[in-house]
């Protein structure tokens, strides 16, 4: 019975993991310009390895394996905002100003 | 199910590889292989259960250890090579 | 000047002794927990690597400045459950743009001032507004945030502040 619920309960989050992966990849190839597609890429590093490694997790029950997922996704969500900030630091110094006014806002722009 | 995750991370590592090869500045590059290179964590992990190996989990570690650090050491490589490259055009002026 | 931040750099000796103890049990439970094998040889090889591993940090002044500064108490918990919430909701909010068939941006740069904050919580708060969809920070200078939002309506939100409250709310002793 527990076990059900449980199997359940990682499929719902695994898919969902799934879908977030495939809409930020989806957005860093639609989105306009660099930093635009660093949020889209945030979806998929955020919300899609949350989301994966959990039903994964649940799946694994209390093993050693959870442990070691639950490490891979705390290394993760540390290690992805540092990355992304250096990303972001990087091209800013190199010349790769962020647009408030570019084309990229064209709701606004009216 | 795995198998439908597996698809997922799979055609997004695709998407980011396309985004790799369009650019078209060196950061976008950056941005997409540090988004395959999260993906492929993900894919291991999952692959992990899939074919029931749960030892692939330490690979999947190592792979976020050494994408972590790979991208500092791309980004390195370049704010180097601009900054010589701005010297370079100070000292021929 | 600010005593959070001479509290930061500068550890007694007490405080250094316990930080290579901690560091050192944390290397072995890693090694142990990652191994999961007792064998003799198995075990000296572990040993040896945590022993190399504390020289070159030793080498490298790692021990320095605080290495363990971020402090695990339950409002921490309570703030990572929190943000989790604002995970979910502001990558439907992405989503939701990213799958329109036509892209709604509505780009903003805003800059927050976070100097009340101690440098430990600076970090914190760039990286969860990083970890959030919809906005990331751009760099991290002088007690300010410089962070670009996809949407005017993300910006709005991060200059109301509620993130920043809940942030100085997790170390307020």
């Amino acid at each position: 019975m527990m076990g059900t619920v449980f199997d359940i309960a990682s499929w719902v989050l695994l898919t969902f993991g799934g879908l977030s992966v495939l809409i930020g990849g989806i957005g860093a190839l639609r989105m306009p310009d660099l930093f635009t597609r660093m949020h889209a890429a945030s979806v998929t590093d955020s919300l899609g390895a949350i989301l994966v490694l959990t039903g994964v997790m649940l799946q694994a029950g209390l093993t050693l394996a959870t442990i070691k997922l639950a490490a891979i996704l705390l290394f993760l969500l540390l290690t992805s905002p540092t990355a992304s900030n250096a990303l972001a630091t990087a091209a800013m110094l190199a010349g790769n100003k962020p647009g408030i006014d570019t084309t990229s806002n064209r709701s606004d722009a009216q | 199910m795995y198998y439908a995750v597996t698809l997922a991370t799979l055609v997004t590592m695709g998407l980011a590889l396309a985004r790799a090869v369009i650019g078209p500045t060196v950061y976008d590059r950056v941005l997409a292989v540090n988004m395959f290179g999260t993906k492929t964590v993900l894919l291991v992990s999952v692959i992990a259960f899939l074919f029931g190996r749960p030892d692939f989990l330490d690979l999947a570690l190592a792979y976020a250890l050494i994408n972590f650090i790979g991208v500092f050491a791309v980004l390195e490589f370049f704010r180097t090579r601009a900054s010589r490259a701005e010297l370079d055009n100070e000292a021929g002026q | 000047m600010n005593p959070a931040r001479d509290n930061q750099t500068a550890p007694g000796s007490a405080g250094r002794l316990r930080a290579y103890l901690m560091f050192t049990v944390l290397l072995i439970a890693a090694w142990v927990l990652w191994s999961g094998m007792f064998k003799p040889l198995l075990l000296a090889l572990g040993a040896v690597s945590c022993a190399l591993v504390v020289y070159i940090a030793v080498r490298m002044g790692y021990f320095d400045s605080r290495v363990f500064a971020l402090r695990f108490n339950l409002r921490l918990l309570g703030f990572w459950a929190w943000l989790l919430k604002e995970i979910v909701k502001s990558s439907l909010e992405v989503a939701r743009i990213v799958l329109a068939r036509k892209l709604e941006l509505s780009t903003r740069v805003v800059e927050i001032d976070v100097s009340q904050l101690s440098p430990v919580d600076q970090v914190i708060l760039g990286n969860s507004i990083t970890l959030t969809p919809g906005t990331l920070t751009l760099d991290a200078d002088d007690g300010k945030l410089l962070v670009h939002a996809l949407t005017a309506e993300g910006a709005a939100a991060l200059e109301e502040g509620e993130m920043l409250r809940r942030v100085a709310a997790i170390h307020k002793d």
